[in-house]
């Protein structure tokens, strides 16, 4: 049998908890699925769905944003944008064929190192079941013409 | 080129409606002034050129191509190889060339599934046999060929180097004829032509600053399609509450559409600084609509939100009507074994 497939999952984590709380993990050596590639960004809503599409065209299985629980974001409702554009990125990809487990979001306090370290561990057994998503290769590939080239701006 | 040689100019359409031809033709009296400037060299849809005649010319022999239409099947590609070749400035000239347009929004859907439609179940087809094209059938005589039919409609910049974008579903005949007369400048006066890859003959902002309706803070509480509401025929679309694509959509019409009472469709494609025009576009509609708080319940916050999102009907036809195929991921999965 082939090696089991480890899934990449590109996280989009705040700086004021969900960063902390993966921090927290770390500290307090909760061992979780080595599949999390974490990014730290100002606040869940800095996260522009045009990264979420990137991690995606450079290779990534699934996404993970992570933000502080409603009410406590650091710049008051940053976290209300993320979720409303979550909801229609999710309505948007389900069009495009990707399925709502690539892509979610969690919601984790400073504390909550051991929320966030079940997230991912439950995300990539998710992620594991649906297989890799290869989009670049198994998407644009295999076009009856040559690949197209990933043009970096 | 001699002295008293004209520059020559192509025109040529792959996968597009002709909309483009009309729109150089729109260009009014300045027509005349193209043709007196211009020895027009190849141009299938006003003149009997064919393609050996484009073959038989030397490389580099064409002084401006405007190619317009997208790549969507492997003649499309082959004749852009062939322009490329032939011409020193290369043209992606309106919204098909430069990012899909129109004939991309198929790349939301399979190649069989477009051949279903098209071919076999549709209400206006009356096809007994289920007869769909072959790109190879022998008949009496021979063999019959017919182009491959790609799965994945490209831009012209997929397949070949662009020099130029020029944007537009179609482009507007004052841009034209500006991007025209600084071209001519360039092959005749010597005056510098626009950096390469530089999109000419549009703005940079997005189309919001052109437009002259009332913006105040944008916050939303649903969505109407055009057909439920009739806009105020001063104040901002966006705000009203019909999807008006302005704020994700590069200037340079003059906001046409919105004057008229119609959110813009974001033929020009994004703006400058912006990859993904549907992402930037989701990105600022969800932003700016008005209703959940921190005072609420998790699950009561979701169900509050999701009720909005699901008054956009088809939000990724919508976002990327214009630009599916320059988006981040171009096409949508096909599902299991995708080719
Ligand atoms: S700072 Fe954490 S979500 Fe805004």
């Amino acid at each position: 049998m082939s090696e089991q497939f480890e899934p990449v999952i590109v996280g989009f984590l705040c700086n004021w908890c969900s960063y902390r709380a993966a921090d927290l993990a770390g500290t307090a050596r909760i061992k979780y699925a080595p599949s999390l590639r974490p990014i730290r960004v100002m606040c869940s809503g800095r996260v522009d769905p045009q990264f979420v599409l990137k991690a995606f065209i450079n290779g990534a299985d699934g996404v993970l944003i992570a933000g502080c629980h409603p009410g406590e974001c650091h710049y008051l409702n940053g976290n209300i944008k993320t979720l409303r554009r979550f909801l229609l990125l999710k309505n948007t990809l389900s069009q495009w064929g990707i399925e709502d487990e690539r892509v979610q979001l969690q919601w984790a306090s400073a504390s909550e190192g051991i929320i966030l370290a079940e997230r991912v561990n439950k995300m990539t057994e998710e992620i594991r079941a649906l297989g890799p998503l290869r989009w670049y290769d198994k998407v644009l590939g295999g076009n009856g013409a040559v690949p197209i080239p990933v043009k970096e701006k | 080129m001699g002295a008293k040689e004209k520059p020559k100019l192509a025109m040529y359409w792959a996968s597009s409606c002709g909309g483009c031809e009309i729109s150089v033709l729109n260009i009014h009296e300045h027509i005349l002034t193209v043709d007196e400037v211009f020895d027009i060299v190849f141009f299938p849809c006003i003149a009997d050129f064919k393609i050996k005649d484009l073959k038989s010319y030397p490389d580099g022999h064409i002084d401006v191509c405007l190619f317009n239409g997208a790549i969507r099947n492997s003649e499309n590609e082959e004749m852009a190889h062939l322009l490329r070749k032939k011409s020193k400035i290369l043209v992606a000239y309106g919204s098909c060339a430069y990012e899909g347009c129109i004939p991309a929004l198929s790349n939301l859907t399979t190649k069989d599934a477009t051949f279903d439609k098209v071919y076999l179940n549709n209400p206006s087809i009356d096809n007994p046999d289920n007869v769909i094209p072959q790109q190879v059938t022998k008949v009496a005589e021979g063999e019959l060929t017919l182009p491959l039919f790609y799965n994945t409609v490209k831009s012209l910049d997929q397949v070949v180097n662009v020099d130029y974008y020029l944007p537009g579903c179609p482009p507007e005949p004052p841009q034209i004829w500006a991007v025209l007369q600084v071209i001519v400048g360039a092959l005749l006066e010597g005056q510098p032509l626009p950096p390469a890859g530089a999109i000419v003959g549009a703005g940079t902002t997005a189309l919001c600053e052109e437009c002259e309706r009332e913006k105040q803070e944008k916050s939303i509480d649903r969505f109407y399609r055009p057909y439920e509401v009739v806009p105020d025929p001063d104040e901002c679309l966006l705000e009203q509450g019909l999807v008006c694509l302005g704020i994700a959509t590069r200037a340079g019409c003059g906001a046409l559409c919105p004057s008229v009472g119609i959110g813009c469709r974001g033929c020009y494609g994004p703006p400058e600084g912006v990859i993904d025009q549907g992402a930037k576009m989701l990105s600022a509609i969800a932003s700016v609509m008005n209703v959940g708080d921190e005072s609420m319940e998790e699950d009561e916050l979701v169900d509050k939100i999701q009720e909005v999102v699901d008054t956009i009907a088809d939000p990724a036809g919508t976002f990327y009507r214009f630009s599916m195929a320059h988006s981040i991921l171009r096409r949508v999965k096909n599902g299991k074994g995708d080719s």
